[in-house]
């Protein structure tokens, strides 16, 4: 994976930009952990929120923060370093690009925030027509998507100059995985922006009546499912190309790591309809067809559970470990740059047997909009990804800064995973069954006029409650290992681990570069999917609908 | 590229159970009638209150159909109606809903009748009440500061 | 080519069955796992109405 442009460390300007995103996250990440810190209080019943604040407007506040913003930012600051150091560092005129997405999201993000914080927005980071927020609110949507659109340019014209320069070779492995994020991340917000630009603007600023609220349902969801695979792989990166270094090991297999990245960015989009299998104006068989094709997005992460555990196991044995799970023990345990993620890795499990059943077609009846989604993923983003981007920030903001993680501070970091781990059993755990009683999601606390069922969900949601306060926990340690590794900790060099492949003979087909053939595959899945039940919804439209205030104003 | 003979295994093995997941969840929509509620009627949501069945809204008998009762509910925000029914115990019902504003989500909670409710369209389950009971309606999408408050009961008695 | 393919089938062979016994086993009891969550709410969903 060497290369002339390779240089061991990410250049101290692609650093500031990056960190400029951390900065931007982690504030989300402490504002969104208040923000469901207090949900948990006011569903457990003993708390109500003081000065008139809305439950939903809290709710709206953290999914905004934690789904879209640390998640947005995270991402783009890590994708962006992690091209810096393996395709080599940014010309002058990417990151300057990078900057303006930087800030074109930023101020985004703060037009957003305003006008929820001003009550004219409390409509959920889903933002479900009829449902009609200030058009500030989608504006501001509107830049976060634009902006991310620009980071990711960035990130596409510094492997596109790796690929000129090193012609029928194939690009290395981290800049790989991070432009298949980002190329999937662009198809689909097309469809978010779809939405927002031609439907939800125009509405809220007046200049249309109506709106056809299942059209942006659909174009909402079509972006909704690979908004979830745009948190995940950025965690399998790590998984996959980072953690083996870290332990010292070697990545399982290089091309079979390509190979799932490429079935992610063709299987993730054309399945929103999973989320819509309640809903009426869809063909059932059209919901199946996208069921289908849903299952076969698990079929990579079969193969990455396969190839974490070979990881480990070669790892194990070349250390001597034997019988069955030996290779389990002499991991390295002590070290918070891997246990942190290995417990995100493990909460995949639950987490990913969730999604299977949530994903069953009519299956989903019994789980669908209930608290078990909810406690679904938690366990998928705000653990599994979450935990994961914990552990990147051990030593990549520590790398940037030109600090290192000290010894009690690594002590720190692996309590702090334990703790969330903790937190998030009870959370999640409580959430699940409450699901599976029938309990809702996105609800304040509610007796239901002391129905009998009602009352037997308020003891999970006070463990829910309890697995919260864990959690916040989790949350404030968690900023004190940031600020420590951004602005005090010793300064040093702190490494940017990169895996090499076990068989280095193994040469990547260059088949996997081939973007013509794989835009036009998912283009032409996503047609297949789509196109006809659009057709139909369009065709048999309803009346449209007019907007809705349906929350109180200050 | 060199797949290992244990990965194959493994591959094997997994996809087999997610073919196997799929044609049990096929075969009991499709051939058993158990689809998830996708009903592709339209109504004007202004209209509501005036058209049938949905000007009755409650527990009504019908005749020659495959279900012997139709029980119909018009949402809004932030209630249902009607805000409670008793159903005889083991009878065919279709449930019908349909919301006059903003999207909710009908849900007889320990029960499979979950189904999302958006303006301008019907939606519907077909089921038998075979359990006797007290059962909480719910309304599982947000739709507004008083989404947790709308509710409504159905007894299945003898 | 061939000659090269030829040599590291060997190579792999004689690691396919030496070491990654664990991490099969790993795997299985995940797929155990995957079926016995859903069967169990796949039971739910018949026995409710
Ligand atoms: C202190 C840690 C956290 C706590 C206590 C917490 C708590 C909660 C609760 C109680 C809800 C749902 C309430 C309801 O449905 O009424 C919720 C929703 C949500 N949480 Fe968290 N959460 C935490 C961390 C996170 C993290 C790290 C993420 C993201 C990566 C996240 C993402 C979300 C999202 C997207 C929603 C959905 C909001 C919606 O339904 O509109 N949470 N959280
Ligand atoms: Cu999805
Ligand atoms: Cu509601």
């Amino acid at each position: 994976m060497s290369s002339q442009t390779t240089k061991l460390k990410v250049d101290p300007r692609d650093g500031k930009l990056a960190m400029a995103h951390f900065y931007v996250a982690f504030i989300a990440l402490t504002l969104g952990g208040l923000m469901g810190l207090l949900q948990t209080l006011v569903r457990s019943g003993k708390f109500e929120l003081p000065w008139g604040i809305d439950y939903y407007q809290i709710l709206t506040v953290h999914g905004v923060l934690m789904g879209l913003v640390l998640t947005t930012f995270f991402i783009m600051g890590f994708q962006y370093a992690a091209i810096s150091r393996t395709a080599g560092t940014h010309s002058p005129a990417a990151r300057r690009i990078g900057w303006i997405g930087f800030w074109v999201m930023t101020v985004g993000t703060i037009m957003a925030a305003t006008m929820v914080l001003l009550k004219e927005a409390s409509v959920l980071y889903t933002f479900y027509a009829p449902l009609k927020a200030h058009w500030i609110f989608y504006l501001g949507m509107t830049f976060v998507v634009i902006g991310s659109w620009l980071d990711g340019a960035a990130q596409i014209m510094t492997y596109a100059r790796w690929r000129r320069e090193n012609p029928g070779k194939p690009s290395p492995l981290l800049s790989f995985m991070a432009i298949i994020n980002t190329v999937m991340w662009i198809v689909a917000s097309l469809g978010v922006a779809a939405t927002v630009l031609f439907q939800l603007l125009p509405w809220s600023l007046g200049l249309v009546d109506t709106v056809d609220v299942l059209v942006s349902r659909t174009l909402f969801w079509y972006f909704g499912h690979p908004l979830v695979y745009f948190w995940l792989l950025p965690a399998y990166m790590c998984w996959y190309a980072i953690i083996p270094k870290i332990i010292g090991g070697k990545i399982f297999s290089d091309s079979l790591a390509r190979l799932s990245f490429i079935l992610f960015l063709l299987f993730s989009i054309p399945v929103g309809f999973h989320h819509q299998l309640t809903e009426p104006g869809i063909d059932p068989a059209w919901k199946f067809l996208q069921v289908i094709l849903t299952f076969m997005v698990i079929i990579p992460s079969l193969m990455t559970a396969f190839s974490l555990f070979a990881t480990f196991e070669r790892f194990g044995r070349s250390k001597g470990a034997t019988g069955l799970f030996g290779w389990f023990k002499v991991l390295p345990w002590k070290d918070a740059r891997f246990t942190v993620p290995f417990i995100g890795m493990a909460s995949f499990i639950p987490a990913g047997a969730g999604g299977i059943i949530n994903a069953s077609n009519q299956m989903n009846q019994v789980v669908h909009n209930t608290i078990w989604v909810t406690g679904h993923f938690h366990l998928t983003a705000a653990t599994s990804v979450v935990l994961t981007f914990f552990g990147i920030t051990f030593w990549l903001v520590p790398h940037l800064t030109g600090r290192v993680l000290t010894k009690a501070m690594n002590k720190l970091a692996i309590i702090q995973g334990w703790v969330w781990f903790i937190g998030m059993a009870f959370m999640s755990g409580a959430m699940h069954f409450q699901g599976l009683l029938g309990g809702p999601r996105r609800s304040a606390y509610s007796t239901y006029g002391d129905s009998a069922q009602a009352m037997e969900w308020i003891p999970y949601q006070i463990a829910q409650a309890v697995g919260g306060s864990i959690l916040f926990l989790g949350i404030i340690l968690m900023i004190i290992i940031f600020v420590n590794l951004a602005f005090f900790a010793p300064k040093g060099e702190e490494e940017f681990p990169v895996g090499e492949a076990e068989n280095l003979d193994e040469k990547a087909p260059m088949i996997f570069e081939n973007w013509k053939l794989w835009l036009g595959i998912t283009a032409a899945l996503i047609l297949f999917a789509y196109t006809i039940p659009f057709i139909d919804m369009i065709q048999n439209a309803p009346p449209g609908s007019p907007g809705f205030k349906t929350w109180g104003s200050w | 590229m060199h797949m290992h003979k244990f990965e194959k295994i493994w591959l094997i093995f997994g996809i087999g159970a997610l073919v196997v997941f799929l044609s049990v969840v096929g075969v009991s929509a499709f051939y058993l009638g158990n689809k998830p509620p996708s009903c592709l009627t339209t109504i004007d949501p202004e209209k509501v209150d005036t058209q049938a069945p949905f000007d009755k809204p409650g527990l009504n008998k019908v005749e020659g159909k495959e279900w012997d009762y139709e029980l119909v509910y018009v949402a809004s925000a932030f209630s249902y109606n009607p805000t409670e029914v008793e159903v005889p115990l083991g009878a065919k019902v279709k449930v019908m809903a349909t919301t006059k504003d903003v999207i909710h989500g009908f849900q007889v909670a320990g029960t499979n009748i979950n189904m999302m409710l958006e303006p301008g369209y019907i939606n519907e389950i077909v089921t038998t009440f075979d359990k006797e009971g007290e059962y909480l309606v719910v309304c599982n999408e947000y739709c507004g500061t008083g989404h947790h408050l709308m509710s409504s009961k159905i007894k299945v008695v003898k | 080519m061939a000659k090269a393919e030829l040599k590291t089938n060997k190579k792999t062979e004689i690691e396919d069955s030496s070491s990654l016994k664990g991490t099969l086993a790993s795997v299985f009891f995940l797929g155990i796992f995957l079926v016995v969550t859903w069967l169990s709410v796949y039971f739910l969903f018949l026995d409710r109405f």
